[in-house]
């Protein structure tokens, strides 16, 4: 790549993103190990006290297990429901109305706080699911969107004659689908785990509605205990929130083997 | 039927709610290279879906090696396809490419890797076995397509368009390539296409299919001299079509009167014999350009284009718009009054049809 001398104002423009995408971070970074008892940035002192506080609170500790088993089972489902949706969609595009792939959209456009209440009366009001159940597929269905949009787009790209050129030649469809779309599709499926499992983990409107006596999110949590405290707590529960949310995507990226699906 | 290899009987096909294919028969002998050609939805791609089981038809019977195939499921069909886009899975190498068949039917590593090694070797590609299609130009990735539906010996191979995506030179030696391949392996074969050149040299029979139905099914030779009608006729380069009425027989000759009242006399001797309706169709070097008189079709030249062997004019007459060749040494300019005389060289006779 050779480097163009750019425009001071593109410049600018490029720096002043950056901070306004990095800024939030430094600064929840910086708070987390002010010596202070409010949110303070700069930090005044350096304490790592908060942190020490989120592991001796209980509830955090359990919210955020709940959290990742809440995350991990929607995006699973959401990986199951939203391959299938997608690849019947893209297999049958022709025979398919044009309509009949917008309805996997439509968690999009409905408001989260309504979408929570409606799966309150329903879920949990109407069939009586226990709250895990009723977490997971309450966030099953708003990550659907998502990965019916991203394996979508991957399938898109995708000639089926591969896969026709696969049964000719003796393959059973079924396997064919495992060894020879799959295969192709790998990193829409990927982007597809890593964006339902933020939104899974980052969602507050659902669980909100969902969460009850005994059972709750990280998110709720936090937000539950911002009400009462105001301390640094929050911003140590954020950093390690960010940091773990890293590492997940680190492991699925390592294990699904991102890397050797972009060229 | 017993010594046919591949056969349809009254194969009928739907897509949805569309007919796509009008009780189609087809039947091709062994080692036989039949060219299914027509142009874009005129059911060729159809055909060969339901030979390969990607799709099911409504009703019909197929038949490959004398075996009832109909309702066979597609991976269990044997077929040998080339593909379009060639289709090559772009995860594997060339060599796991060509060898996918066979690990499919559990054949022994060893005689795999043989097999796979003389395939390449017989398309050229030997050096290429690790490299990933990405890496292959389009030729080659077209060789790996046709190793790889070779390989697994198929009782009928079957091209769908395979040389569209190539370059004019490349198709040229390309389907040379497939001929030659085809005749030394003794494979029969169907041959999609809606390119006429590259139909007439490759195939021993070319069936020319028009709205879901095999219009003539001939040899190249027969159907490029003696098409059976106006839509064949068109289709390989009868571009004037001669609406032409009796009204006299005396012995060898036969009057004709066509649109516009000319009057014409033909010699039986050279036209074979006539019904008393008939179309006459003219290659536009079937029609001499001559100065106006008896026995010709009166015109006015309008166009004329330059074709290196000769100059092509537009003739406006009382039958419309003719397309005519006239060697370069005569030049009528534009926009003079000329005759058009008959030659039957280069002419068919059809059965009578309205346009």
């Amino acid at each position: 790549m050779n480097r163009r001398k750019l425009h001071p104002l593109m410049q600018l423009a490029g720096w002043l993103v950056m901070l306004f995408l990095i800024g939030p971070v430094v600064i929840v970074l910086g708070t987390s190990v002010s010596d202070t008892t409010y949110l303070a940035f700069p930090p005044k002192g350096l304490t790592l006290r908060w942190f020490e506080n989120v592991f001796a609170q209980d509830s955090f500790l359990s919210t955020f297990a709940i959290s990742m088993q809440v995350a991990a089972g929607g995006t699973l489902l959401a990986l199951v429901l939203g391959l299938a949706a997608a690849y019947a969609l893209a297999r049958y595009r022709t025979t398919i109305p044009a309509w009949y792939g917008s309805v996997f959209f439509l968690p999009f456009f409905i408001p989260e706080i309504v979408f929570g209440f409606s799966l309150l009366k329903t879920l949990i009001v109407l069939f009586e699911l226990p709250v895990m159940p009723s977490l997971i597929l309450g966030h099953a269905i708003l990550c659907l969107p998502y990965m019916v949009r991203v394996i979508g787009a991957s399938l898109a790209s995708f000639d089926f004659s591969i896969k026709e050129a696969a049964v000719s030649l003796g393959m059973h469809p079924v396997r064919a689908f495992w060894t020879i779309v799959l295969p192709n599709i790998r990193s829409g499926m990927i982007a597809g785990v890593v964006l339902a499992f933020i939104t899974s983990l980052n969602d507050m409107a659902v669980a909100l509605f969902l969460t009850g006596p005994g059972i709750s999110t990280l998110p709720i949590e936090v937000f539950t205990y911002v009400e009462q405290f105001f301390d640094p707590t929050v911003s140590a529960v954020s950093v390690l929130l960010m940091a773990v949310t890293t590492i997940v995507m680190i492991l699925i990226e390592r294990s699904l083997g991102l890397s050797k699906t972009i060229k | 039927m017993a010594d046919h290899a591949v056969t349809l009987d009254n194969v009928v096909a739907h897509y949805g709610r569309t007919q796509v294919l009008h009780g189609l028969n087809l039947s091709v002998g062994e080692g036989e290279l039949v060219s299914l050609l027509g142009a874009s939805g005129c059911g060729k791609t159809t055909t060969l879906r339901l030979l390969a089981g990607f799709i099911q038809p409504t009703s019909g019977a197929i038949t490959v090696a004398g075996r009832d195939i109909t309702d066979l499921p597609p991976h269990k069909r044997d077929a040998g396809i080339v593909f379009q886009n060639y289709a090559l899975f772009p995860h594997l190498t060339v060599a796991d490419n060509v060898g996918f068949g066979l690990k499919q039917r559990r054949v022994p590593v060893a005689e795999r890797e043989a097999r796979v090694k003389a395939m390449l070797a017989r398309v050229g590609l030997a050096d290429y076995a690790d490299r990933l299609p990405a890496a292959l130009s389009g030729g080659q990735r077209q060789r790996v397509a046709l190793a790889r539906a070779l390989v697994i010996d198929p009782p009928l191979l079957m091209f769908d368009e395979p040389l569209s995506n190539l370059d004019a030179k490349l198709r040229i030696d390309m389907r040379v390539e497939i001929r030659e391949l085809q005749r030394a392996n003794r494979r029969t074969a169907i041959y999609v296409t809606h390119d006429q050149e590259e139909a007439f040299s490759i195939s021993d029979r070319v069936a020319i299919m028009h709205a879901g139905r095999i219009v003539q099914l001939d040899t190249p030779e027969v159907l490029y001299t003696r098409p059976v009608n106006a839509f064949v006729a068109r289709f390989v380069g009868f571009d004037n079509l001669l609406p032409m009425t009796v009204i006299a027989r005396d012995g060898d000759a036969v009057t004709v009167e066509t649109v516009g009242g000319t009057l014409l006399t033909l010699s039986l001797g050279m036209t074979g014999p006539l019904p008393d309706r008939f179309l006459v169709g003219a290659r536009p070097e079937g029609l001499e350009i001559v100065s106006a008189g008896p026995e010709t079709i009166p015109g006015k030249t309008h166009t004329r284009s330059y074709l290196g062997r000769a100059y092509q004019y537009k003739v406006d007459t009382a039958l419309g718009v003719l397309t005519a060749n006239a060697p370069l040494a005569h030049d009528h300019g534009q926009d003079s009054a000329v005759g058009l005389r008959l030659n039957f060289e280069h002419c068919c006779i059809l059965p009578y049809e309205e346009n």
